[in-house]
């Protein structure tokens, strides 16, 4: 926790705050091995003629969550068929409850009138979302809609989702999950992440559930999704990559710490805190994929997960940036990526990269929005999109998925050698009003990595509390 | 020696006193005056002057602490054989049908031939308390040996140890009324006010129907100037209802004091026996008391609802005597609020209730409304607590036996979050 978050959240910083209409940032609830994935009530509701009501109600059911939806005939039946004893709901009834969630299948919306379906649903209850509490709306990919006036529909539960995410506070955050039809049964892990703390600085996100691969065994360990998988984190030595490197062995895997020679020292303490092993090499060496395809293969006869974090900045306004700070972005941020992604996909059924292999690639909201002086660095980072857009269906082929997160103001060591008004305007000019932690961006990394992400393939997620930056 | 298999009890007949408004025709009378009088008034319809009967059973939620014997005192004080025994009972609301239930198991058991399940309750002639400090000091005072000691104790009363402790109408382990639990739980089933001025109506309505045709002719006596339910508003119409204000659930709140009940005295008897003995003087059972079932709910977490026993109730007895809701000819649902019969019924229909909390793999379903309460119920006839289940008992069992056979369900719901229910059948 920042001190300013500290220090609002005291008796007279909350005050004082209020009084002068400072930004009140909540400390925000993270992820605990072992605790509920949510913790207090979920109220679940829809347009009728949803499609979802079952599917939403399965996961409540297994994540043993406390349920309450509207008296409509069909959710109910739907929660009574998941064994979901859920309790009823009335506008009218719940003037003193708190909920944990609001949960809102909107598949049913087919024409722009219906919208008000949601006013009618968020609108008495916004206020009563608990601190860190959760929003999440499912609809249908607008390009899967049948008719126009569906198309139009689903496509503006975004700026409803965005404005809402603006507007919900104290920490709690708001996403719209489009899941393709055929994909019902599939939405268990997206789900499941965002009810939960592990989601904690995504905000006013739009993610795509498709319907291919997104099975999940009956006797899936939600605690343990990636045991007996072997994860490649590259630039893991600090920051980020260390956090992502830890969080996927918490998942159960054994990961690969990869960076270069000059932290290898950094690197193995790294790998040795978490049972792994260290791979050090420079990835914008001639002979980096195919050293490290041949790495995978022999010590661990493949890889499932891949996480291309390695990342430099070489800030410079556009007219005063020599060529050497634009061709080391570049080529460690994006060309590397390529390189690597190809050697390790190349071979078709004999790839290094597993049957239904993850690739998670760090954008940045730099690479959405643009940044001063980080021309280099952003032209990077939105190829790094591109590199999703353009591997995502050849990789759906093989069972395996392609995506991005895209950090915001994260607390790294980076980010506190930022002068300090510039660091405080990034961490305050986002919805959440506060800095995200490396945990966050590796939490997020993970549901993609998860096998129960299956049907997540070709996202780009922002991890940046909804950072007023970019759209 | 085997005992004998149970055999039937069923349901002669059943005599009250009007039932009336707090502190209006019935003030100056106790809880002993009115169940005498409902009981001399059995008495009287029934011939059973100088009778002994097996046992008189009844109750009063209200009750003073030297009404201890509070039923054997009316017995005697009544025309019935002094060697007729008698006990109280007591479980709130559910007092007079939870009476009904022993007599007729007593009866079905061989034990007894005839008995009397009754109760009666005055919220105008209550028991008003001592403040709890000066019952403190005086029991301290008392403790002393001398008239000093005694003295010193006493110069402790203040003024303000005068004001007496009155009864107060809230569950004990949430502070909350019932009213404002029902509130909740009329909330959480969506349940509107029209709805509830609706059935409240219609209460009205049917009761004043059934006065209008003698329906009660045989069943209420009239007493200290009242002939009839003193609550009955027979030109009772939505407009005048919907006009009401909200008492309960706050200003947004839909439960008011015409679609609740409202406080109320009077008494109420009913006389259960054997075929035989019912025969044997020339009697006609209206319905036999065939089963029934208690209820209770943890309402403290608020998990449920205080007044949705019944709801468990119903269908746990459905249950065993293999029946479905859809099975019986009429409903009795004892309207302590309108809120408290349409909730019920809410959850009765509701997949998640009957799945979830009552283990069923359907829903019990929706009863037909035509049904329900035809002859009217508290809502018009008021609700002297313990009162109520011998009203109950002995008007269903007559509409049962006038529309020539048929199957009848009571359900009453009582404080402490319990219910009582009970299948009659003609």
């Amino acid at each position: 926790m920042d001190r300013y978050t500290q220090l609002v959240n005291t008796p007279v910083g909350k005050r004082v705050a209020k009084q002068v209409g400072l930004p009140k940032p909540v400390p925000l609830k993270r992820h605990v091995p072992g605790k509920p994935v949510i913790d207090g009530k979920v109220l679940v509701g829809g347009a009728p003629g949803g499609r979802l009501a079952g599917p939403i109600a399965r996961v409540l059911a297994e994540i043993g969550a406390d349920v309450a939806t509207p008296l409509r005939p069909d959710l109910r039946a739907a929660a009574a068929e998941a064994g979901l004893d859920a309790s009823p709901w009335t506008p009218k009834a719940s003037v003193d409850h708190r909920y944990a969630a609001l949960v809102f299948d909107a598949t049913g919306i087919a024409e722009s009138a219906q919208l008000e379906e949601l006013h009618a649903f968020f609108g008495p209850t916004i206020r009563q979302v608990k601190a860190c509490g959760r929003a999440i709306v499912l609809g249908t990919p607008p390009e899967s809609a049948r008719k126009p006036g569906e198309r139009v529909a689903q496509r503006a539960l975004e700026g409803f989702t965005r404005a809402m995410g603006k507007e919900i506070g104290r920490g709690a955050t708001v996403q719209l999950i489009y899941v393709e039809p055929g994909a019902e049964d599939d939405i268990a892990g997206t789900l499941r992440f965002f009810l939960s703390p592990r989601s904690a600085f995504v905000s006013a996100q739009v993610v795509r559930v498709g319907a291919e691969g997104g099975k999940v065994p009956s006797d899936f360990d939600w605690e343990q999704p990636l045991a007996g998988k072997v994860a490649l984190v590259t630039g893991a030595s600090r920051g980020i990559g260390a956090a992502i490197a830890a969080t996927l062995a918490r998942d159960g895997a054994h990961v690969v710490g990869l960076d270069v020679p000059a932290l290898e020292e950094d690197l193995k303490a790294v790998a040795a805190g978490i049972g792994g092993s260290a791979l050090a090499l420079d990835i914008t060496a001639e002979d980096a994929p195919s050293a490290i395809a041949s790495y995978l293969r022999r010590e661990h006869r493949g890889v499932d997960v891949v996480v291309h974090n390695a990342g430099i900045t070489r800030d410079r306004t556009l007219g005063r940036m020599d060529a050497d700070r634009w061709n080391a972005v570049i080529a460690v941020n994006l060309s590397s990526i390529e390189r690597i992604t190809d050697a390790l996909i190349s071979g078709g059924s004999r790839a290094v990269l597993n049957e239904g292999g993850r690739i998670v690639c760090v954008s940045s909201i730099s690479g959405i929005a643009g940044n001063a002086g980080q021309t280099n660095y952003a032209t990077s980072k939105a190829g790094v999109i591109g590199i999703v857009d353009a591997y995502a269906p050849a990789l759906a082929e093989r069972g395996a998925t392609i995506n991005a997160v895209a950090p915001g103001f994260i607390e790294t060591q980076m980010t506190a050698k930022v002068p300090l008004a510039i660091r405080e305007a990034g961490r305050r000019m986002s919805s959440l009003s506060q800095g995200g932690l490396p945990v966050d961006v590796a939490e997020a990394i993970a549901w993609f990595a998860s096998p129960a992400s299956g049907g997540v393939n070709g996202n780009v997620v922002r991890v940046c509390g909804q950072s007023l930056l970019g759209a | 020696m085997t005992p004998a298999a149970p055999r039937r009890a069923v349901v002669l007949g059943g005599n009250r006193i009007p039932f009336a408004r707090s502190d209006s025709a019935y003030k100056k009378a106790s809880n002993q005056d009115m169940l005498t009088a409902a009981l001399d008034g059995l008495v009287e319809r029934f011939d059973l002057a100088g009778e002994r009967l097996g046992d008189v059973v009844a109750g009063a939620v209200l009750k003073h602490s030297r009404d201890f014997n509070l039923t054997r005192e009316c017995v005697l004080g009544s025309r019935l054989a002094a060697e007729t025994p008698a006990y109280d009972i007591q479980q709130a609301c559910g007092t007079g049908l939870e009476a009904a239930i022993l007599v007729a198991n007593k009866i079905a058991l061989g034990q007894i031939e005839a008995g009397v399940a009754g109760g009666v309750d005055t919220t105008s002639d209550a028991p008003l308390a001592l403040n709890e400090e000066l019952r403190s000091i005086l029991l301290d005072a008392n403790r002393e040996r001398s008239t000093q000691g005694r003295l010193k104790q006493l110069l402790r009363v203040r003024p303000q140890h005068l004001a007496p402790a009155i009864p107060r109408n809230e569950e004990p382990r949430t502070g909350l009324s019932m009213g404002e639990h029902q509130a909740r739980t009329a909330a959480e089933w969506g349940i509107t006010r029209e709805a509830q001025d609706e059935l409240t109506l219609r209460s009205h309505q049917n009761l004043a129907a059934a006065y209008e045709r003698g329906f009660q002719d045989d069943l209420v006596s009239p007493y200290l100037g009242l002939e009839r339910d003193q609550n009955l508003r027979p030109d009772s119409s939505l407009e005048k209802l919907a006009k009401l204000k909200p008492v309960f659930g706050g200003p947004d709140g839909t439960m008011t004091a015409g679609n609740s009940t409202p406080l109320s005295d009077g008494a109420a008897v009913a006389l259960l026996a054997s075929e035989e003995w019912a025969k044997e003087r020339g009697l006609t059972p209206l319905a036999t008391f065939v089963d029934a079932e208690t209820a209770a709910v943890d309402y403290v977490n608020g998990r449920e609802g205080l007044l949705m026993a019944p709801a468990y109730a119903v269908p746990r007895l459905l249950e065993r005597n293999g029946l479905s809701l859809q099975d019986f000819d009429l409903y009795e649902i004892h309207e302590a609020f309108a809120s408290q019969v349409l909730s019920t019924l809410a959850a009765w229909e509701d997949p998640v209730f009957c799945t979830q909390r009552l283990g069923r793999s359907e829903p019990l379903g929706a009863i037909d409304r035509s049904k329900l309460n035809v002859n009217g119920s508290s809502l018009a006839a008021g609700h002297p607590f313990a009162a109520t289940g011998g009203r109950i008992v002995a008007a269903l069992a007559k509409a049962l036996h006038e529309r020539g056979g048929g199957r009848g369900l009571i359900s009453i719901c009582a404080a402490g979050g319990q219910g009582v229910v009970a299948i009659l059948e003609a």
